[in-house]
């Protein structure tokens, strides 16, 4: 069954939490929720859950109207940031605990409850007690027990968020294989875009409470529709020229004129904003089309694979991610080399108005 | 402005440590120079914390000596020691200023009101906090608090080093970036000794000119970011270290190539081949998924693979591939073809690191 | 249409509406009732408007109790908040230390209130009680509550100091305990004293439980009667009346009905009043974008 909200708000005194939220999730699907801290992302977990009741709007799964029933009557389960188990039981009970509550019989619930452990490999941790595990095995048990009722909507608020980073890579790939062979809608928040792409699915880019778009993830990552989506899906930081478009180019700071190509050329005349992230810039040309762009280098970070320089041309700042490792000198010029062709172009409002295909 | 020696340090939590494991480092000898940004990166319980906590004196090691410029200061308490740290969580006083939380190690060190004020507003300005001077710290977001906490470190002229415990963890990817950079400025600038410790191999190795890699209680591999890619001294490091981790395959050396068990040979370079064949442990090859190359037909001296999935991650993508039962994974960068079916994966000799009972072999 | 499945949960909560409205509701109807009437007996009243409110408040002993209550919760708060933090700085931090201080600490609030009053007059009985034996004989000092008015203020204060500083002490405790270890390590990195971190890390961590603590003091020491009833009956003379006691006395014993009931309600509006004021002053403390 889907899931959908239509026109939910929450207020809590003057604050807004949720404004004008419509969504549709299928039955099955990936949807990760992707905004930064104090995006909303909770609350709307915590509405679609039945924790909360939104201050306005209807919440329906299939054609049934849930909007105000408590969590104990809907099938959901939910994943949180801290890794809640119960203390006094073993793991085995722990994941057990939502079974034996369902009332089903007790080979039933062995059966199923080896099975989850199984899939996230705890099951040689059953006989132990919460506190004796490591931070990993404990939220392991948390996502064992919230997968083991296959409830039709399984919900995880930023779930990794506070495990090891290599622990998180590993739990993504399983999580991401567990997802596809499930049938609850998942919905997954996090405020890393790197583990939106990684996870795949649906994406749901929330800012300032409000959802600003939506779509299968490749997708939103590379035709973000404003602004802001660019900046919250992009890490690292997605590179912006503000420029003029005038008789067929466009004036960016003093020393920069781009002829207009391609998809740019069907803007209008008046000011934009070009956005490019930072893996689409590099040091030397690529392709006959790259324009120049004259900036001074004020920091550069090594990664071992990677090379990243920060330079600034006239007001706007640069981050340029180059494969390998490149010394480059602070404070030296340099010539960083784009494609036009990958511009994203918004308007005046932040809204996009011309992407590459 | 220090030197900071770590000479044979050990410790434990337990009052009578009998085995190893009872260990939370084991053997810590190494020596951090003076104006160095270093990181010490590891899973949780690797003891990175601890080693942090008996550098900065919260902790006295159970054997061994911490040295500040030749100068002992292993029984000395944090206060004694010249050095502040910003902790995973912004610590700051809550009913202070900006401005007097930024004073206070200095008042509290009976400096001069005029000398103060000098030394709050030079700081304030290179952190960019000067607009915030006269507002209460708590109400200020996360990346300005942490600002806060390492302006307190910096306000102080005898501070050598600033430790740094996770200091990102609360702090928004996007922000992660700004705060990062004016880290690295703030070191460019003042040159005191940075110490950083993380899990996140990114804020490590991006941070740091010297990353020391922590496994078990043990520094595996102290070296530059591009040394612990290309050349990781372990196997933990090349799994560690790099998104996805490095791939190895078990291998036997028949004369200048890896045979790998059922799925063929790899050529090698002839000195790492001659030093493969001297060597009597178990040899593993691993490469990093970035230097694999990927063919849509095979040909003699690649091995065939079949693509189990690709993913899509934006600036570049993964390729999940079976190889004899084994997986091994490649990244293609975004405007490469997507490759799928049966594959011939190539590796390029250069970038072939060979491993003896996961040490690799040099 | 709106329909709340849930509605049924309101249900569960009118138990609750029902024992508030017996408990409070109707008695304080009842009172505000009393207060504008003259009662001469059972279904015998003339309304009187706001005459008794005017007595009362023309009412010197009403006065002097009043001064006399303010001064005592004066005291009784200067006395318990500094006292009750400084027992819970002195505190051990864990293990059995920890639990045994604990423990200790909270004999006296399990105590019933007005066998306090009769503990506190034998312990310091001139004659036989431990302490007033202790000051009058040993030490040689005149000492008897039932007949000085300032040994009767200092027996009061005694017992009430020893048994609610101790509920100061357990919530001063407890708000010490929930300062991440960090904080402190900082402040010893900064170079901060004991006193500095006292006054800057400690003090603000606890204002939440403090302010609890602030109130809870107030409002029971304003309101106190048992024990003093119990110990001195109010004297010697009026010099440990307090407001309670004054108002049972012309409540009660002199069952003047009409006048208590306006009294209470000056009373009650004072306890609101003040526990507000002091509500809001607390709140703001340390809140507030500037400085």
């Amino acid at each position: 069954m889907g899931l959908t909200l239509k026109d939910v708000d929450k207020v809590v005194g003057r604050e807004i939490y949720l404004k004008d939220i419509n969504l549709h999730l299928e039955p099955g699907s990936r949807n990760v929720i992707l905004g930064r801290t104090l995006a909303g992302k909770t609350t709307l977990l915590r509405i679609m859950a039945g924790l909360d009741r939104p201050g306005r709007g209807r919440i329906r799964v299939g054609e049934k109207d849930v909007t105000g029933v408590s969590v104990r009557k809907r099938n959901v389960a939910m994943v949180y940031q801290q890794f809640i188990n119960y203390p006094s039981l073993s793991v085995f009970n722990n994941i057990a605990s939502p079974l034996k509550l369902a009332g089903l019989k007790k080979d039933e619930i062995s059966r199923r409850v080896n099975e989850t452990a199984a899939m996230l490999h705890i099951e040689d941790l059953l006989d132990r007690l919460p506190a004796e595990l490591s931070g990993g095995q404990q939220q392991r048990v948390a996502i064992a027990r919230a997968l083991v009722r296959e409830t039709d909507l399984l919900l995880m608020d930023e779930p990794l968020v506070n495990l090891d980073y290599k622990l998180r890579e590993e739990l993504r790939i399983e999580l991401q294989e567990i997802f596809v062979r499930g049938r609850a809608i998942v919905v997954y928040t996090t405020t890393e875009p790197t583990e939106a792409l990684m996870l795949g699915g649906n994406v749901i880019v929330m800012d300032e409470g409000r959802i600003l778009q939506t779509g299968p993830t490749p997708e939103v990552y590379r035709h973000p529709a404003s602004i802001r989506v660019a900046e919250v899906f992009s890490d690292p930081p997605i590179n912006f020229l503000k420029g003029t478009v005038a008789s067929g180019s466009v004036q960016i700071g003093e020393r920069m004129t781009i002829p207009l190509l391609g998809h740019l050329r069907a803007l209008g005349d008046g000011a934009y904003t070009f956005g490019a992230r930072s893996n689409h810039l590099f040091l030397t040309p690529n392709n006959e089309d790259d324009v120049k762009i004259p900036a001074r280098v004020e920091l550069t970070e090594i990664n071992g694979s990677e090379t990243f320089i920060h330079a600034r041309y006239d007001d706007f700042r640069l981050v340029v991610q180059e494969k390998g490792v490149r010394h480059v000198a602070i404070g030296s010029d340099i010539d960083i080399y784009v494609n036009p062709a990958g511009f994203f172009a918004y308007d005046a409002d932040g809204i996009l108005a011309a992407a590459p295909a | 402005m220090a030197r900071i020696e770590l000479s044979k340090i050990a410790h434990s939590y337990h009052p009578n440590p009998a085995e190893p494991a009872d260990y939370a480092l084991k053997r810590i000898h190494t020596v951090w120079k003076d104006g160095g940004a270093y990181a010490l990166l590891g899973p949780s319980g690797c003891g990175k914390t601890t080693l942090l906590n008996i550098i900065s004196g919260l902790v006295t090691p159970s054997r061994g000596q911490v040295l500040y410029d030749d100068r002992d200061v292993t029984p000395l308490p944090p206060e004694k020691r010249n050095i502040a740290q910003v902790f995973q969580f912004p610590v700051l006083y809550d009913t202070m200023s900006v401005y007097n939380n930024l004073a206070f190690p200095l008042r509290n060190r009976k400096m001069s009101d005029a000398r103060i004020k000098e030394r709050v507003l030079e700081v304030a300005d290179s952190l960019d906090l000067t607009p915030f001077l006269n507002k209460k710290a708590a109400g200020l977001a996360a990346d300005a608090k942490q600002k806060i906490s390492l302006g307190r470190g910096l306000v102080r002229s005898d501070v050598a080093a600033i430790l740094f415990d996770e200091p990102l963890t609360v702090i928004d990817p996007q922000m992660k970036w700004e705060l990062r950079r004016k880290l690295k400025e703030i070191h460019e600038q003042l040159k005191l000794t940075f110490i950083y410790v993380t899990h996140d191999q990114t804020e490590a190795l991006t941070f740091a000119d010297q990353v020391a890699v922590m496994f078990e209680g043990e520094i595996v591999q102290l070296g530059s970011p591009q040394d612990l890619f290309e050349n990781p001294e372990h196997r933990f490091v090349g799994y560690f270290i790099g998104s996805p981790g490095m791939n190895f395959l078990k291998c036997t050396i028949e004369g200048a190539s890896a045979h790998i068990d059922g799925a063929g040979c790899i050529e090698l370079a002839p000195e790492i081949a001659e030093k493969g064949r001297k060597a009597d442990g178990k040899l593993e090859i691993g490469i990093r998924p970035m230097y694999l190359k990927i063919h849509t037909r095979w040909t003699k001296g690649m091995l065939k693979a079949g693509v189990k999935g690709v993913e899509d991650l934006g600036s570049y993508r993964i390729v999940t591939l079976d190889v004899a039962g084994r997986t091994l994974k490649a990244m293609l960068s975004e405007s490469e073809a997507v490759p799928e079916g049966t594959v011939g994966v190539s590796f390029p000799r250069q970038w072939i690191r060979l491993f003896e009972d996961g040490w690799l072999i040099k | 249409m709106e329909k709340w499945p849930d509605n049924k949960a309101w249900l569960l909560v009118l138990p609750v509406f029902v024992i508030v409205a017996f408990s409070a509701i109707i008695p304080l109807l009842t009172v505000i009732n009393y207060s504008v009437q003259d009662i001469f007996g059972p279904g015998q009243s003339v309304f009187v408007g706001v005459d008794w409110f005017r007595e009362m408040l023309q009412d010197y002993r009403l006065r002097e109790a009043l001064w006399r209550q303010f001064l005592f919760s004066g005291l009784v708060l200067i006395i318990e908040i500094p006292l009750g933090v400084l027992i819970a700085l002195a505190m051990p931090k864990r293990g059995w230390k920890a639990s045994a201080a604990l423990v200790t600490l909270a004999l006296p609030l399990l105590i019933p209130w007005n066998t306090i009053g009769t503990i506190w007059i034998i312990f310091t009985r001139p004659d036989i009680g431990l302490l007033g034996a202790v000051i009058n004989n040993l030490l040689g000092i005149p000492f008897d509550h039932t007949a000085s008015p300032l040994d009767a203020w200092i027996t009061v204060m005694l017992m009430e100091v020893w048994h609610w500083t101790p509920l100061v002490a357990l919530l001063a405790y407890s708000g010490l305990r929930a300062i991440p270890e960090a904080y402190y390590q900082a402040a010893r990195i900064d170079g901060a004293s004991a006193w500095s971190t006292f006054l800057y890390v400690q003090l603000p961590k606890m204002r939440g439980v403090l302010t609890i603590a602030f109130l809870l003091r107030f409002m029971d020491s304003f309101l106190i009667y048992a024990e003093p009833f119990v110990l001195t009956g109010g004297g010697p003379g009026n010099s440990t009346t307090f407001l309670s006691l004054y108002l049972v006395k012309i409540a009660l014993l002199q069952f003047d009905l009409g006048p208590g009931a306006a009294f209470s309600l000056i009373y009650f509006i004072i306890v609101l009043l003040f526990s507000f004021i002091f509500y809001q002053a607390l709140q703001r403390v340390g809140k507030g974008e500037t400085v």
